[in-house]
């Protein structure tokens, strides 16, 4: 069964799931977010990205209403969060790098308990999931391992179907094993259902894998928010060629991280191939090289460049 | 169908899909009229999101590599054989353009490079195979 049979009203493929507007959040005189705005369509896998303490998780706890900002709005479902916690928890599935689980429980008590506190609760999904993932009913939370405790704290995300899945560094310091199975969990939920899911990782290959958008944040901004195929189709990895050898990089506008010396210089040109290849003829240059440079790589590139910025400011 | 995605390479991963069943198109190993998997089958074997995969189908259908029919299947095209062809030439042709930069780079004629190539052969007929120093690159 889809989603759309459970919710007739809810099909349409624009509605906004979460809507993040102007928000401002500090602790202390840290600025944790900036000027936030970022909007997440219904059935849209979002990979938030940016290094430790860029403000993701801060972000997420907005996204739960465990936290109010200082400016802006945040609006789950249409609702807002802080103000209305039952009425969007109850939508969203949450795992997150430290699992809140009650490490006292059994597997199946863990079920039982969670089974009480959401109505959408699927008992034979539940048990589905148990089963795939190896879990034993009588095995105590806090005797598992911690790969076995991340994937109790995703069966326990995902057997009510939640609207929005949001995974907060799910696969944080988790063996390779265990990252496949919340990728994999990833994938069906939006195969199965088209429901949407939030997820932040360091882990950019994963993120280049399941993600349909991509958000970097950067001490406490987004530095960019856009569709993984129109991020890869911006950034270029370029290696120009110079008539004469040059002692310093080029001034390129959108080309950031450069190496290089003499005559070959290589950088990450975020403008599409049309502009780079009009910027390189001005200054004389030959692309000499271009590659598709990998998510990872343009993060490089772009917290380089930001810092640059801010360097100079 | 064995395709292996690199999430790390750069390349867009509908991309290495699209060049990994022309690959296997044009070296027989899917041939036409074979079932290509459902889109949701492959996306839960690669790990990667179904909107991946289909933009993959859809790029393969638009070079006629492939055919969707009436009953959701998406099937390696009869025309495939031509293609076939063509794709064969392109990928002979990067890999010659290699070894002939490389050639020029090292100062070997092309003259010598067609030399190698034929004593290659030779020695592969003779299943002695035995490397040129350094000279084997994939």
């Amino acid at each position: 069964m889809s989603v759309d049979d459970l919710h007739p009203a809810q099909t349409a493929m624009d509605q906004t799931v979460i809507d993040i507007d102007g928000v401002t959040r500090r602790f202390g005189k840290t600025v944790a977010l900036d000027d936030v705005s970022l909007t997440l369509p219904r059935g849209v896998v979002l990979g938030l990205v940016g290094e430790n303490g860029a403000g993701k998780t801060t972000m997420i706890k907005h996204i739960l209403g465990l936290l109010k900002p200082h400016g802006g709005t945040v609006r789950v479902f249409g609702c807002d969060p802080a103000a209305d916690p039952v009425g969007v928890l109850g939508r969203i599935g949450y795992l997150s790098e430290e699992d809140g689980l009650p490490s006292w429980m059994r597997v199946n008590e863990l079920q039982r308990y969670a089974r009480a506190f959401y109505p959408g609760w699927d008992p034979h999904y539940a048990e589905r999931l148990r089963q795939d993932f190896g879990l034993q009913p009588t095995a105590q939370l806090k005797s598992l391992s911690k790969g076995q405790r991340a994937r109790a704290g995703l069966m326990v995300a995902l057997a009510y179907r939640p609207d929005l899945l949001l995974l907060d560094e799910p696969s944080s310091g988790l063996d390779p094993i265990v990252r496949r199975d919340i990728l994999g969990a990833i994938i069906r939920t939006i195969a199965d259902e088209g429901r949407t899911v939030l997820f932040s990782s360091h882990l950019l290959g994963e993120v280049e894998q399941v993600a349909d958008r991509v958000a970097m944040i950067r001490k406490g901004k987004i530095v960019f928010c856009d569709n993984l195929d129109a991020i890869k189709d911006n950034h270029i990895g370029i290696t120009l060629r110079f008539p004469e050898p040059r002692s310093a990089p080029p001034l390129l506008d959108h080309a950031c991280a450069w190496t290089g010396a003499g005559r070959e210089w290589s950088a990450v040109y975020a403008g599409g191939a049309v502009r780079m290849e009009a910027e390189a003829a001005v200054l004389g240059a030959t692309v000499v090289e271009r590659h598709w440079p990998s998510l990872d790589e343009i993060f490089v590139a772009r917290s380089n460049a930001v810092s640059a910025a801010i360097g100079e400011g | 169908m064995q395709i292996h995605i690199s999430p790390t390479d750069g390349v867009p991963i509908y991309v290495q899909i699209v060049h990994q069943i022309k690959y296997l198109v044009a070296s027989g190993r899917l041939t036409a009229g074979e079932e290509l998997p459902p889109i949701r089958t492959l996306a839960e074997q690669l790990l990667v999101n179904p909107n991946t995969i289909a933009r993959a189908y859809r790029e393969l259908e638009v070079a006629g590599v492939v055919t969707k029919r009436r009953t959701a299947g998406t099937y390696i095209s009869d025309a495939g054989s031509p293609l076939a062809q063509t794709e064969k030439w392109r990928i002979l042709t990067e890999r010659v353009d290699l070894l002939l930069a490389e050639a020029r780079q090292m100062n070997v004629s092309t003259g010598e490079v067609i030399d190698l190539i034929r004593q290659r052969e030779a020695d592969m007929d003779e299943a002695v195979p035995k490397l040129h120093q350094g000279g084997e690159r994939t």
